[in-house]
This record gives structure tokens, sequence and C-alpha cells, in this order.
């Protein structure tokens, strides 16, 4: 095995798992806030996909400046599917709430299918040629970029959910529930604003691995897998779990397509998922519950 | 002397359970009132239902003069009355100091200041734990952070609900006192208490509930010189 491609394939993942944890801190923040799982996160990412490329095909705009625009409206639909659909079954029972958001997913992908056809795309980004070589490596420009955005709009997110009044209440409301309530906080407000969040972290990664990643109407299913096998490794609920969790998942498969084969990279991260569940039953930084 | 708080012929249940039914009181200005009753009674269903936890099913809540019943939680906060839950229900994960400002989220700045510089200064022990978080405080100051969660909404009316349930004697006693010293400065409350002796002591009068239903109120004196508070409650 030739070490420059296992550095290779570890820095790529790297790289790569921004995205990841962006993804992944989306559906954890709405889990742990209103413990509904985001059946449809990945078909709300491909969306945002589809946004970028509408923007740069329509109006020439660049998926590095789009990401923006697709956050904003990935966080009007979260707030709309909250604020129409998921509001109605949040007392009800878990396999409600499933059915629901299975339906939203089904829902949103035919609807691609319908909009832009089943042909797999990908955005043109001047960003995507780019190389820069360090030593026997090389680093893509792309990736690179996407990383550092992911990051610093996960680290916005953490300050805004630790450092402002609206996102103290939104971890009052993901802590006690009935306390936040007690204390007059408006807890439907308050969901609605985090699903749009959760949403809006979707928005702003689909935009940004537009020009990375070719995508088709299905990819939704294996994203939302995917953020589902991250937030379980990294701990349900847990923001700090998610960003660890999503650059593991995404090293975990760059090495997993370079020591066995591309097709196989998913075997990678799932036997991951078993052997951290086997050893932290909660995930990486999830609290056990008693 | 005027109500502050009236109910009339409340009732309210959980399902199909009609937990308190035709509960008419009345709590004035600067008072401290108590609620006693054994468990099941419907002292905390009649608490939940003032606060909006819980609807009402038949019956009126005046506050100040404005009907209550029908509004959210959120709402009757901003009207001024602040819970005192049972089992406290604190943001475990938070910080003593994010639990009360919590509490006196509605408040700008300047008076949260000013109310967090009160409820520290009532109860020093939270003041020294302020970075501490809340899940990590013995029961008693878990309470303290409640009561403190509660007063920084600078309400008018105080409801707390078995603010001694579990707690050290002498934990009891530091904080019947400072309820005691809290009311003395003008603060009305309703009480709900299975430690009957000391909810008798900190309140000018008090109301008898039984399955649901008020059976017996009136002042202090004349509960504890009631042979029914005597035998039922009082243990004499």
């Amino acid at each position: 095995m030739d070490l420059t491609l296992v550095l290779q394939g570890l820095l790529s993942g790297l790289l790569f798992g921004g995205v990841y944890s962006l993804m992944a801190v989306g559906l954890t923040l709405i889990f742990g806030v209103m413990r509904v799982v985001n059946f449809a996160h990945g078909d709300m990412m491909v969306w945002g996909m589809y946004l970028s490329y509408l923007l740069a095909t329509r109006a020439g705009i660049d998926p590095y400046l789009s990401f923006v625009v697709c956050a904003a409206a990935l966080f009007a639909l979260g707030l709309l599917v909250q604020h129409g659909l998921v509001d109605r079954v949040i007392d009800a029972p878990h396999e409600m709430q499933i059915l629901l958001m299975l339906g939203v997913a089904l829902v949103l992908e035919n609807l691609a299918l319908v909009a832009f056809g089943p042909e797999p795309t990908r955005v043109r980004s001047p960003l995507g040629a780019a190389t820069l070589w360090l030593g026997p490596v090389f680093v893509d420009i792309a990736r690179l970029v996407t990383f550092v955005v992911a990051v610093l709009l996960t680290a916005a997110l953490s300050l805004f959910l630790y450092r402002t009044d609206l996102g103290r209440t939104i971890r009052a409301a993901a802590d006690n529930t009935y306390g936040a309530l007690v204390v007059g906080i408006d807890v439907r407000r308050v969901y609605a604003v985090a699903f749009g969040v959760g949403a809006a972290c979707v928005g702003a990664a689909g935009a940004l691995v537009s020009s990375i990643l070719p995508f088709q109407p299905p990819t939704g299913l294996s994203l939302s897998v995917t953020s589902f096998n991250i937030v379980i490794i990294g701990g349900m609920g847990s923001l700090l779990g998610a960003l660890i969790g999503g650059l593991l998942v995404s090293v975990a498969e760059s090495l997993g397509a370079v020591f066995l084969k591309p097709s196989l990279k998913e075997l990678v991260s799932f036997s991951l998922l078993i052997v951290i569940l086997l050893f932290r039953p909660a995930g990486l930084f999830g609290k056990r519950t008693s | 002397m005027s109500a502050l708080l009236r109910l009339d012929g409340l009732e309210a249940g959980y399902g199909d359970l009609t937990a308190v039914s035709g509960v008419s009181l009345e709590v004035r200005r600067g008072e401290a009132v108590a609620l006693i009753g054994a468990n099941g009674a419907g002292k905390t269903t009649t608490l939940r239902a003032i606060s909006g936890l819980l609807p009402v099913r038949a019956g009126r809540i005046e506050f100040e003069g404005a009907r209550l019943d029908g509004l959210g939680p959120a709402q009757i906060v901003a009207r001024g009355i602040a819970h005192v839950p049972e089992g406290r229900q604190l943001f475990p994960t938070m910080t003593v100091r994010d639990n009360l400002e919590l509490g006196g989220r509605a408040a700008d700045r300047r008076h949260r200041d000013d109310a967090l510089e009160l409820v520290f200064a009532l109860f020093p022990r939270l003041h020294e734990r302020e970075r501490q978080l809340a899940g990590t405080l013995s029961g008693g100051e878990q309470q303290m952070c409640a009561i403190g969660r509660g007063l920084m909404a600078r309400p008018r009316l105080l409801l707390l609900d078995e603010p001694s349930l579990g707690l050290a004697p002498v934990t009891v006693k530091l904080i019947f006192d400072t309820l005691q010293r809290v009311n003395g400065d003008g603060m009305t409350m309703m009480l709900v208490e299975q430690n009957v002796p000391r909810a008798l002591q900190l309140s000018h009068r008090g109301y008898v509930l039984e399955n649901g239903r008020i059976v017996l109120e009136g002042t202090r004196e004349s509960l504890r010189a009631s042979p029914h508070v005597k035998q039922a409650y009082l243990g004499l």
C-alpha cells in the first residue's frame, strides 16, 4: 500500500468531513430540541443542491456565495414544515412523526424528480479545477473552501446557541421542555426556529458540496442515512458529537475507498458505527439516559 | 382589600379524570396563602391551571381583574405570575446563572441585573455556584435555584409547589425563612405544601383541598384550631 495514497485519502476525507459535520449538526439540533428525527434531512439537502444549481445556471452565482441564499431558503422551508406539519404531531407517538417525516421526504424527492429529472448533475465552480500541492499530496481547493466554510458555520451556530438569548432559550427547551414552559418560553416558536436552523444547515451544506458531489433526487436518502449514522456515532443531540462524528465518518469512508474499493465505503462507516456502539452505546458524546 | 387572584368554580383534569372541580378561592395583595391537602387532592392541578400549564375546563381565573383562563403559559408569565414547580424543573445541563436569567427573560438587561442581585442577596449560595451546572447542585440548592428563577421574572404573584419536598429539615427552615422575608417585602404568594405546620407558619390564610374540592378555608389561626386540620394534617 502506497503511503501517499493513504495520506491523500486521509486529507480528502477530512476536508469533505466538514460538510458531513454541518449536515449532522442540523439533524442533531432538530432531534435534541424536539426529539423528532428529520427523515427528510437528506432530501432537504438535495433541494439545497438544486437551488445552488439553479442560482449557478440561471443567475451565474457561484455556489460558494449562493450557500447563504440556500441556507435562508431552507430555513424558511424548515420553519414551514415545523409550523404546518410537525407541530400537529409533536405530542403524538414516535411512529406518527416517523410516518410524517418519511412522507415529507417522499414529497421532496419526487418534486425534485419532476422538476429536475433523474440525471445526475453537478454545479461547476471555478474553484473546482484548482488544486494546491503540499509535497506529495494535493489539496483540492474546492474541498478546502467547503471545509473552512462548513466549520465556520458550525462554529457560528454554537456561538448562536451559547451566546445569544434566543440560543439560550433553544438550549433550555432541549434541556427541559416542561421547565421551558414554566418560565414562559414560547416552546412552539422555539421549535420552529430550531427546525429552521437545522434545515438551514443542510441548505448551506447542500450548496457547498454541489460542485464536489454529483447529485440526483434519490441522493437524499443516502445523505439522510449518512446523517443518522454520524449523529448516532457522535451521540444523539450532541453538537460536538456531530462535528467530530462527521469528520470521523468522512475519513473512514475515504480510507475505505482507498483500502477496499470506492463502492464499499459505506461498509466502513457502518462498521465504525457498530464498533462505537459496542463500546459506547450512547455514542461518543452522548449522555446516558437512565 | 381587593383580590389579586380569584378562582371561581375552577375545573381541570387529565384525560378522563377530573382532578379538581368547583374550586373557588382568592389571594389578596401581599398575602401568603396555603393550599393544603393530601397527595392527589388536586393542589398541583390547581397551580398548573392558574399558570396555563393545564387547560381550564370550566370556571374562571381572574388576575388583577382580567381573565387568565384560556391564555398560554408564556402570556401568563408575562402578566406577572411566576410558577416554581414541583420537582423544580430546572435546566440541568445549564449553569445556575443561565437558569436564573432564563427566568428573567422577559425583562430588559438592566432589570434582569437588578433581579439577579436581589436573588443572590437572598440565596448567597447561588452566587457562589453561579457557574455550576444546575443538575450538579444539591436538592436544597436546586430548590433555591428554582425559587430564584421564579423571582427573576419579578412577578406580582409567586406560585410555589412543594418547596420542601425531599429536603433536610435544616434546608427546609432556610428556605421557609427566606420565603417569609420575600413575602414580608411585599411578594404575594400561593403555596402548595405537604408540610402543613411549615405552610401554616408562613401563610396568612389557607384552603384545605380534599378529592378535588375545597372543604375548609380560613385564617392561619382558625385552621390551626380546626379539629379536622389538627387530626388529618397536623397529627395532633
